[in-house]
């Protein structure tokens, strides 16, 4: 366990070395936070039937979701691509340690660092001049850290596993593209679930995407009780478990076909 | 028993061919060709505990693909193979555990932190109590001359100071085996030197057992009490530099400085290489012609201000070797 937690705690110290990039991140963030709020307050403006979220949750969402962009799994973890091209990944597999271990601890790494740096300040400044507002109760912001935790580690069964795809392709372009489409439309990242058509509402609710943004943010809207929330932990559960068993059964058939070529 | 058993190793890999131009590539959309290029095909050989082995051979000979296949980190398609009565692919985390290696061309350090939070983290990796790690790191960072740079972080060093920091990160857990691939590569003389010092060191006050493989011969012969040349996945030869040099050449060669730039040297056993000014290169075999009596003779009849005898460098060894290989 301690080695899996230096690799972590190194992740992090890598990413305070570029304190310049940090920045720019929370300010592209909170950019596209305020079109988003902008758009949405259009929408609303102009809307006259009921709607599933009042405009004041559909602004909080948003701002959460700015806050937690980074924890998506948008991409293959950036470290291994680099090991994978480079012909360096060669040092990874002699160390004393499971190699899909070691790779989802960097991709949690990877996914929780930027977001534990950016989320405080992002969170800050929304909740004093963008209207974002506090967690519905004490239980429902419980309920939220905790199904965070579980999207993290959902998330970073998803970045293993495109990670995984690397063996295969190296480049992973391609799927990263994939990826990110899939991971945007169906997290809520894009839109609020909620708001997406009511005929695809119980699609949305079995894909693992849900597990990622809107589980954590319905519960700190209270959209769902602190008291209903066991079947939405099992489901980001069940789905991250599936996923480490496919990622596991990936890798060691890529394993055998593993070539690294040169000097 | 010996530490390392490697028995008719065979490794092939599947490379995809297609035509050149732009109809070769669409062409490759549909179908795709593939050949099969044997990296291996039969390499056996022992290594004992504490020997430093050379392993040499020109580049697609083999030489990192067998590292790889002893380090744990490829499977090989035939043969055996056990280093400390471990199959490397099959139990690599206790495998690797008791191992070092390093890859010249890369680095296994943590490209964005300072030296020594690379190091910490390894410590943690492999798990090395504190006082021993302590232990290690103090021994290191003397041997190595690290202490300047362990607070610089990695992508600032120069490639001489990263290549010890390299060695240092593989020695951390105090591996009895150390695999080296191109240990000296892009070094200049002195980091080369060294590097040199510090493994001879190692191997001497540790024992650590050493396989490396280099295209430097200055490396081999600072180095290596046993050399294993491998050409075309075969090893070619087996042995020590002296015995590698008399399979191939038991040629000597014979420097001498003349006082006047003139003078011919028709005799038996005797060619002339070439000449730079005053200073002829004369090629013999001291089986025909004794040393002893070849500078007799030359000393009676040439004006001679010095002279000395060589053993053919270790580079032309080699190329004669390599040019035995079929292609």
């Amino acid at each position: 366990m301690k080695a899996y937690a230096a690799i972590l705690s190194a992740r992090f110290r890598t990413l305070l070395q570029y304190r310049a990039a940090a920045l720019a991140g929370l300010a592209c963030q909170v950019f596209f936070g305020l079109v988003r709020v902008a758009i949405y307050g259009a929408f609303y403006a102009l809307s006259s039937g009921p709607q599933p979220m009042c405009f004041a949750e559909v602004v909080t969402y948003i701002w959460l979701g700015q806050g937690l962009l980074r924890m998506i799994p948008m991409s293959v973890d950036g470290e291994v691509r680099a090991m994978i091209q480079s012909g360096s990944v060669a040092y990874e597999l002699t160390r004393p340690l499971d190699l899909y271990g070691l790779w989802f601890t960097r991709s949690v790494a990877g996914l929780s660092a930027p977001v534990l740096l950016r989320c405080l300040p992002l969170f800050l400044f929304a909740g004093i001049f963008m209207g974002m507002q506090p967690p519905s109760s004490w239980e429902a912001a419980l309920a939220c850290a905790a199904a965070t935790c579980c999207g993290l580690l959902l998330s970073a069964a998803m970045v293993t596993l495109l990670t995984i795809t690397l063996l295969w392709t190296v480049a992973g372009d391609g799927i990263t593209r994939l990826a990110l489409i899939t991971v945007w439309t169906f997290s809520g990242i894009v839109m609020p679930l909620p708001l997406f058509p009511e005929w695809l509402q119980p699609v949305l609710k079995i894909l693992p995407f849900r597990g990622l943004m809107d589980t954590p943010f319905r519960l700190y809207l209270g959209h769902i009780p602190p008291g209903e929330a066991l079947p939405f932990f099992l489901h980001q559960l069940a789905w991250t478990l599936a996923l480490v068993a496919l990622g596991r059964w990936l890798l060691s058939r890529g394993m055998r076909r593993l070539v690294v070529q040169g000097g | 028993m010996p530490q390392i058993v490697v028995e008719g190793l065979g490794k092939q890999y599947r490379v995809a061919e297609r035509k050149a131009g732009t109809l070769g590539a669409l062409g490759g959309l549909f179908r795709r060709n593939y050949c099969m290029v044997d990296a291996l095909k039969g390499v056996s050989f022992n290594i004992e505990r504490g020997e430093v082995v050379g392993y040499i051979g020109p580049n697609g000979a083999g030489k990192s693909t067998t590292v790889k296949v002893l380090a744990g980190i490829l499977v090989p398609d035939a043969g055996r193979c056990e280093v400390n009565g471990r199959v490397p692919w099959r139990e690599r985390i206790e495998h690797v555990r008791r191992i070092g290696v390093v890859f010249g061309q890369r680095t296994q350090l943590w490209w964005d932190l300072p030296v020594i939070e690379s190091f910490e983290l390894l410590r943690d990796i492999y798990r090395v109590e504190e006082a021993a790690y302590r232990k290690t790191l103090d021994e290191l960072v003397t041997r190595l001359n690290l202490g300047a740079i362990l607070d610089t972080p990695v992508r600032q060093l120069s490639l001489g100071q990263r290549m010890r920091c390299d060695l240092a990160a593989s020695l951390l857990h105090a591996p009895e085996l150390l695999f080296l691939d191109e240990p000296t590569i892009g070094l200049d003389a002195v980091a080369k030197l060294a590097v040199r010092d510090f493994l001879r060191e190692l191997n001497h006050a540790h024992g650590v057992t050493v396989l490396l493989t280099t295209h430097d011969m200055d490396d081999i012969e600072a180095l290596c009490s046993r050399v294993m040349v491998i050409g075309e996945g075969r090893i070619l030869s087996d042995g020590t530099l002296d015995g590698l040099r008399a399979q191939v050449s038991s040629e000597r060669r014979l420097i001498v400085d003349l006082e006047r730039e003139n003078g011919s040297f028709e005799q038996d056993g005797v060619t002339v290489e070439r000449r730079e000014g005053h200073r002829v290169f004369l090629r013999f075999d001291p089986r025909k012609v004794p040393a002893a009596e070849l500078i007799g003779r030359i000393a009676s009849r040439h004006a001679v201000r010095d002279l000395f005898v060589e053993n053919l460098p270790i580079e032309e060894i080699i190329r004669r070797l390599y040019e035995r290989i079929p292609a």
